[in-house]
């Protein structure tokens, strides 16, 4: 039983079995306020999996990318409840689970990601900059093949720079949690890591080494 | 839950210290903190990115570090207890949002307190000294604040004298120690630098100490002005072409700085009718803080206790030690409706007190 939590936009939580059986799935669509209410969401997701701690076996982190403040407080969520439970971590790139969704969903309906056209899920990264990861199908493990790692543009370059690529754009609001809970596990069944341990800040905290002395004056 | 002697794992995260405790009722089990400071070195203050990031990475290994240390297991916690405020957004709410998760995990209680109270309940853990008496006034002086606090009742009744109105007293032992080519962090160096000062050298302003000050601003702080004050007497020194007498300097401003600390400690402990005064923060550290503030309490009558130094710098211990007292004094604890608040008032001992 996997505990997915994301907070690179707003803030997703779900409880989905190994095989993909989605127990529950909440989450608040507000762009901060994390912290207010990941624990809540958390209590909930278990409540509506008629479930307890005790029965989650993995916690699926969303690593992001997405903006830091925010990113955080479900990355120390998911390795803090993982750590009170005594079990694994299973890092997720946030974007993943948005391809998972688009990508399932074109199984379904025959829309128009089809296996080899490319398409960029792209999201805020507020300071007038997008981050997005370029995907193309899915591969034998059900999951989505990023054939571009996440990275940052200015927001009005990127329309030229996908275009360039024909990548098509699929902008996102949200990350669904079932959908990352989804990609954790098949990442489990195949066995594989699918991304990195550590936060996708994609950007150096914002610091300058002091300047020159300044002049008070007399 | 264990209402007698708790076991509760405290969470502290509200500026660069990650800092994790364990206490067992009034016994100390682990005070295990990893500090950032060394990054923020290069930039001459804390940066508020950098210590988040460096919390989200050093919580997990603080944690089992300090399992270790206490030989406790998360399964035998009674309650986990974290730093809602005050202190710096971002990094405050990494430690909320681990608490949260690890309460839920362990299907324990939390308790979200406030930081400065904190600094307070550090005392308590001080199994070398008598309990605490009250009333008491508390001086807390770190980097991050400069607070004068009347303690009537640690768990219920915490009032705010006066605190800074510009900078920490520990931001300006920074930014003094650079004025004089002095690396970061500046109270200890500054410390160095005074050992064969004059501190009668020069006479910088005391802060807020004026008589028409007095009225608004008792038991206020301000560094600001001592800062710009001794850049200008550097400046006109450089200016007239003679060398900058750095340990007379330094130990003139230490000296400005603790007098107006001890001086507002004191009339708050006078006006009060209080013989009692508790120091807190890691400026505690400073020694001839400690020296004036005991040598002039002794002169009026006030008695003065001082936590062992470790306990004074940001920790998590002391979160830990103020959840026990909560619990021990029947609180229920915090819901998990509560974010961080950067500016927490102190008389919220406990934020988000779930109705009994
Ligand atoms: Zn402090």
């Amino acid at each position: 039983m996997i505990l997915g939590i994301d907070t690179s936009l707003g803030t997703a939580v779900a409880v989905v079995e190994h095989d993909g059986v989605v127990r529950s799935q909440v989450e608040s669509v507000d762009p901060r306020g994390h912290a207010e209410v990941i624990g809540s969401l958390i209590g909930q997701a278990l409540a509506e999996a008629s479930l307890t701690a005790f029965d989650i076996t993995h916690v699926a982190a969303g690593m992001g990318p997405g903006p830091f403040t925010g990113l955080r407080v479900g990355i120390a969520a998911a390795r803090a409840f993982a750590l009170g439970r005594g079990i694994p971590v299973v890092p997720v790139v946030s974007h993943d689970a948005v391809a998972l969704e688009l990508l399932l969903h074109d199984a379904l309906t025959g829309g128009y990601e089809s296996d080899d056209l490319p398409f960029a899920v792209v999201t805020d990264a507020r300071r007038r900059e997008f981050a997005h990861s370029v995907y193309r199908g899915l591969d034998d493990d059900g999951l989505p093949v990023r054939i571009a790692e996440p990275a940052l543009t200015p927001r009005d370059d990127l329309d030229a720079v996908l275009a360039r690529e024909g990548v098509l754009r699929r902008d996102a609001e949200r990350v669904p949690g079932a959908l990352l809970a989804l990609c954790a596990a098949r990442a489990l069944t195949a066995g594989r890591v699918i991304a990195p341990s550590d936060a996708l800040y994609l950007r150096s905290p914002d610091v300058t080494p002091p300047a020159a002395r300044k002049r008070v004056g007399t | 839950m264990n209402r007698s002697e708790p076991l509760i794992l405290g969470i502290e995260t509200s500026c660069d210290e990650t800092g994790i405790g364990i206490v067992r009722g009034r016994t100390l089990l682990s005070n295990t903190i990893a500090s950032s400071m060394d990054e923020h070195a290069r930039y001459g203050g804390v940066v508020p990115e950098v210590a988040a990031r460096a919390h989200l990475e050093a919580l997990e290994p603080t944690i089992h570090a300090a399992l270790a240390e206490s030989g406790v297991a998360l399964a035998d916690i009674d309650a986990v207890a974290v730093t809602s405020g005050p202190g710096l957004a971002g990094a405050l709410m990494v430690g909320v949002g681990a608490a949260k998760a690890l309460a839920v995990s362990l299907d324990r209680p939390l308790y979200a307190v406030n930081h400065l109270v904190g600094h307070i309940a550090a005392d308590i853990l001080d199994a070398d000294s008598p309990p605490i008496e009250y009333p008491t006034v508390a001086l807390l002086v770190s980097g991050g604040h400069t607070s004068l606090l009347l303690v009537r009742d640690l768990t219920s009744d915490v009032v705010l004298l006066g605190e800074t109105v510009d900078d920490a007293a520990g931001e300006a032992f920074d930014k003094v120690a650079r004025l004089l080519g002095l690396p970061y962090p500046g109270g200890p160096e500054i410390d160095r630098a005074a050992v064969t000062g004059d501190p009668e050298a020069i006479r910088f302003p005391r802060g807020l100490s004026r008589p028409g000050d007095m009225a608004a601003h008792r038991y206020d702080f301000s560094f600001s002005g001592l800062k710009t004050a001794v850049a200008r007497w550097i400046e006109q020194r450089e200016a007239a072409g003679e060398p900058i007498p750095v340990a007379d300097v330094a130990a003139s401003f230490r000296e400005a700085v603790v007098d107006v600390l001890v001086t507002k400690a004191l009339a708050a402990c006078r006006d009060h009718g209080v013989p009692r005064l508790l120091l807190g923060g890691g400026v505690i550290a400073n020694r001839r803080l400690r020296d004036v503030a005991l040598e002039r309490a002794a002169a009026e009558g006030v008695t003065v206790r001082i936590p062992p130094l470790s306990l004074c710098t940001d920790n998590g211990a002391m979160i830990a030690a103020l959840a026990a007292e909560l619990v021990m004094s029947g609180r229920p604890p915090s819901t998990l409706e509560f974010g961080a608040d950067s500016t927490l008032p102190v008389t919220e001992i406990q934020v988000a007190e779930a109705v009994a």
